[in-house]
């Protein structure tokens, strides 16, 4: 297990490092205008973009240039110029929202897809089983800001059942953090569920036509104990991947829509505000740490894989 | 009606596409869908029709200060508090058949027909860029191997690594300030092509990934062999042997990327890194719809069924190309998804 | 312990198809007592695999159809409502199976594969399964049983996997065991090994086994008595050494003469039983075989009913209209029995 590990990280630092390299070319050299005026936003003044020019060393060599861009951005020296404001620190403001708005989604969603996945293969080809393909389909086709638009219209300020947006800590009041994600958790989960109950359906129906299964009947289990300790338990396994790789972009992409339309203050929300401001150092953090954060989580994922699924941890020494 | 002529009496079958065609044609969920994607498409075509001889007015021209005669009666276009007139339907000749679309009183009906235009266009536009890109980077890994497979397999995963909402805001707001340079031609920041390359480059590896995998699958059997062996140079192998086999995929796949597509699009405007001004698109309606979702929900609502209605014909027709193609192809991408061969297809956003 | 352990009688087992009714079991029956084995020999599709899984009712299916008699001691399984024949399963009839890898789960470990079988019978505490395991494990020959309990199937070897697949079976003391190809996907040493071991358990545990296989080869090792199956039929039953020395039925025939034998002269090309075995859906009237046959006759267009045609041999049935004297004229060619001379 250690190898893998080892060897799984050596390959990850190589991503980051290409990751940082793509960023920095976005930002500063693929586009077709000044740097320093692009960084500097709309309250530029010729002042600024000069300084900014010496600052991130803009006349400097592009290697030197990446060197000086990333040092801003680990060391937390990254400012918006619009705003006066630390980039770094707005991001760590964002995170708790962001994260309680992902992972109780995340929750959610692979809580009921699980069930209804089960479900719909145990009943295959009854009605919920085409409920559920109806659902997924339209899950995946559905704008996740128009939908959260519409909770938000008519579940928040026209009935008043839930509160029209807003984030409240979960450490000050955990009621009040809870009915103010309910509406944002529902919009995400609808999006997904519907896709992660096909997949455990399609995986379960192909297991249950495996030999194994076919062994587990012949001990004399009863279906209920093949279903769950058998079916179930080997099609959770690529379940496991499907989220790894999906929570990473859900973090950094759904829930930038979701918070934006719910007002949630998290990281997302500030990469709206940034966007709408055409204001791009936070937007060349929060890309920086999005994908880092999708590389590590992917990395946790595989090693998570590994330990549920013995082949592949013991894949290199099998005989 | 037979595809093939038979040789000897031996019987004459008929072409796998023969057989795909019939499969789809038996499929009326698939068809009817494929028929409100038609239905849409033409609607937004007809966009200048209705402009000029319906609505009488352009996708831009705001009529503020106006009013319009409903049912003999002279109405606001906008109301002193900035109330937009709701969906008039027939009753002014077809005038603000929607509904004016905010303070500035543009037709709702006339903007979300040309709204459609620009969401479409790049939504096909990008699936062409995304199609050829990967088809030429898939052919290249699958079939040269090696260490140039070994760098363009890298340079996919790492550019997969970037949550495509998040990319899409980072190239958006780059670009729009300054434009992009691609050698000679030079782009301007508010043109669409801007997000239509952006769209177009962040899914390669969507479509990419599985094209390479499948060549590299089909790279080691014997037909390719024997096309080496008499001689056939790389581009006689990859256009001439490779990718006959790749169509089945490449169809359904380029149906399932302009769903997402245009999911990526309408994200990327509504935040304001996708269509800039003056363009305007389902996305961007949303955007400015969204101000007034209070009190005149149909400004948001709208656009969004649009897109849903748009996105959910593509899937469910895609989902029928692909059981026409493969009837067990269902089961094949699920299982091909366990080995990181390809990922089943979520949500995009 | 008088009479046999399991009694099939006119198993019959249809699956009703987009193309029609597939009848792969079509009349069979026969006895089993404890302490022999009875190989079920056949060409894929002939109904051996169907009619042993049938008789722990694996087949059952919205789609399936079927008919006839399983007795366990008397009891009537065909029957049986599912729970009843869950106890039955694992405990009193163990199955095995041909491929250990895909049959054994791949993320559970092996000791836990056999606990639990044990365990959903058993009123035993984890540690006493475990235990009842290892001994188990020891039982079929495995080397460090201690060790191995521990294991994941893909972590032993393909001879070790089925031992564990038998002792797996075995754990609950069933009194019949029925062995599904189970050297099949074996390499040729490890199979005489797996035969051996099933020999030595049959004998030791006065089991009653039931082996199903293609390979004559298997079928000369270990096997008491012989059922030759062909299109869901049975086509010949006896003894070991009549279908070997006096083999009744012209697929017999085919069968041995297309084994290669060292202690015979090398033909040319390995003789092969011309054509393919039919389908199973609408099966024309009269011998299944006859297509096949270099020797049918017009009496072939009626179905031979299964009875004994040879003196003295009450317990030797065969399907086929030919005289016995016939029969032995024409199974030698070249020498040795077979159907007809190679092409």
């Amino acid at each position: 297990m250690g190898r893998f590990i080892v060897r799984r990280i050596a390959g990850m630092i190589f991503v980051l490092f290409a990751i940082s390299v793509i960023v920095f070319l976005i930002f500063n050299v693929i586009p077709n205008s000044e740097p320093a005026q692009r960084m500097a936003g709309k309250n530029a003044t010729p002042q600024l973009v000069a300084a900014i020019k010496k600052d991130w060393g803009f006349e400097d060599p592009l290697p030197q240039q990446y060197l000086t861009t990333m040092k801003k951005i680990f060391t937390g020296e990254l400012i918006s110029y619009s705003n006066q404001l630390n980039v770094n620190e707005q991001i760590k403001k964002g995170l708790p929202a962001t994260f309680s708005l992902s992972i109780g989604a995340a929750v959610i969603w692979m809580f009921f897809g699980v069930i209804f996945g089960y479900l719909s293969a145990v009943r295959a080809g009854g009605l919920t089983d085409r409920l559920l393909t109806v659902v997924a389909i339209v899950g995946i086709s559905m704008p996740v800001f128009v939908l959260a638009a519409v909770f938000l219209k008519y579940l928040a300020f026209d009935t008043g059942i839930f509160p029209a947006g807003g984030y409240v800590k979960l450490t000050e009041e955990p009621i009040e953090w809870a009915y103010h994600l309910i509406l944002p958790w529902t919009t995400l989960a609808i999006i997904y569920v519907g896709f992660y109950s096909r997949v455990l359906r399609s995986n379960m129906l192909d297991a249950m036509g495996g030999d194994y299964v076919r062994t587990a009947r012949a001990k004399g289990l009863t279906e209920r104990q093949v279903m769950r300790r058998h079916v179930l338990r080997n099609s959770l396994i690529p379940i496991v991947t499907l989220f790894g790789l999906d929570f990473g972009a859900v973090v950094f992409g759904g829930a930038i829509l979701t918070e934006a339309i719910f007002s949630l203050n998290g990281v997302g929300d500030y990469a709206y505000q940034s966007t709408v401001n055409l204001d791009l150092p936070p937007i060349m953090a929060v890309t920086l740490f999005g994908a880092f954060f999708v590389v590590l989580f992917n990395a946790l994922v595989d090693i998570a894989y590994a330990y549920l699924d013995p082949r592949v941890r013991l894949g290199e020494s099998a005989q | 009606m037979d595809g093939v002529e038979s040789i000897d009496g031996a019987p004459a079958g008929r072409s796998p596409w023969r057989l795909a065609l019939a499969r789809l044609l038996q499929n009326r969920v698939a068809l009817a869908f494929l028929g409100l994607f038609v239905l849409i498409v033409v609607f937004c075509l007809a966009a200048p029709l209705w402009s000029t001889h319906v609505a009488e007015t352009g996708p831009n021209d705001t009529h503020t200060l106006e009013k319009v005669t409903v049912d003999g009666e002279k109405r606001d276009v906008v109301s002193p508090d900035g109330q937009p007139i709701g969906p008039v339907w027939l009753k002014a000749g077809g005038k603000f058949f929607l509904g004016a679309d905010g303070r500035l009183g543009r037709d709702e009906m006339v903007r979300l027909m040309y709204g459609g235009r620009t969401s479409l266009f790049i939504s096909l536009a990008a699936a062409l860029v995304t199609t050829l890109l990967s088809i030429v980077l898939g052919l290249m890994a699958g079939y040269y191997r090696g260490w140039i497979d070994a760098v363009i397999a890298r340079g996919l995963d790492i550019i997969w690594a970037f949550p495509v909402v998040l990319l899409g805001i980072a190239l958006g707001t780059a670009l729009a300030v300054g434009g992009l340079q691609i050698g000679p031609i030079s782009i301007s920041g508010t043109s669409i092509w801007i997000p239509t390359l952006i769209i177009g480059v962040v899914y390669v590896p969507y479509m990419a990934r599985p094209l390479r995998g499948e060549v590299l699958a089909l790279r080691e059997k014997e037909f390719v062999e024997a096309a080496v062996a008499q001689g056939a140079g790389p581009l006689r192998v990859m256009f001439g042997e490779l990718l006959p086999n790749l169509w089945s995929t490449i169809i359904v796949f380029f149906a399932l990327n302009i769903a997402n597509n245009m999911l990526l699009e309408s994200a990327l405007s509504f935040l304001g890194a996708g269509v800039q001004a003056p363009n305007s698109s389902w996305g961007t309606m949303i955007s400015t719809g969204f101000e007034l979702i209070q009190s005149a929900p149909l400004l948001t609502i709208l656009p969004g069924a649009m897109i849903l209605l748009t996105v959910l014909s593509l899937n469910v027709f895609a989902d029928g190309l692909r059981d026409a193609l493969d009837p067990k192809s269902r089961v094949r991408l699920e299982v091909e998804a366990h080995s990181g061969l390809i990922e089943p297809e979520g949500p995009a956003v | 312990m008088s009479g046999p352990i399991l009694s099939v009688d006119d198993l019959r087992v249809g699956f009703v198809t987009e193309a029609g009714r597939l009848q792969a079991v079509d009349g069979v029956s026969f006895d089993l007592a404890a302490g022999e084995v009875l190989a079920i020999v056949g060409e894929s599709g002939s109904g051996k695999s169907v009619t042993a899984q049938s008789i722990i009712g694996l087949t059952r299916s919205p789609n399936a159809r079927i008919e006839g008699s399983v007795k366990l001691h008397g009891e009537e399984l065909i029957d049986l409502g599912e729970a009843d024949l869950q106890r039955i399963r694992g405990a009193r009839i163990a199955m095995v199976f041909q491929d250990p890898m895909t049959s054994l789960n791949p993320v559970y470990r092996v000791g836990d594969q056999i606990v639990e079988a044990v365990r959903a019978h058993r009123r035993t505490s984890e540690k006493d399964a475990r235990a009842l395991a290892v001994e188990m494990l020891d039982s079929v020959g495995i080397p460090s049983p201690e060790m191995r309990v521990k294991s994941y199937p893909h972590e032993l070897s393909g001879g070790q996997r089925q031992r564990a697949m038998i002792a797996m079976a075995l754990a609950l003391e069933p009194e019949v065991l029925i062995a599904d190809e189970p050297t099949t996907a074996l390499d040729v040493t490890i199979q005489a090994q797996i035969l051996d071991l099933l020999k030595r358990l049959n004998r030791e545990r006065n089991l009653a086994t039931l082996l199903i296989t293609h390979d004559l080869g298997v079928v000369a090792e270990v096997a008491d008595r012989v059922l030759v199956m062909y299109a869901g039929r049975i086509v010949e039953r006896g003894g070991l050494d009549d279908i070997f020395y006096d083999p009744q039925h012209p697929y017999t025939w085919g069968l041995l003469g297309s084994l290669a034998r060292i202690d015979q002269e090398r033909t040319d090309r390995l003789p092969q039983i011309r054509g393919v075995p039919p389908s199973l859906v609408g099966l024309p009237p009269g011998c299944a075989f006859r297509p096949r046959c270099p020797h049918a006759f017009d009496r072939c267009t009626e179905m031979p009913d299964l009875g004994s045609r040879v003196d003295g041999e009450a317990d030797h049935l065969d399907r086929c209209w030919l005289e016995p004297e016939r029969k032995r004229e024409l199974r030698q060619v070249e020498g040795r029995i077979g159907l007809e001379e190679p092409v």
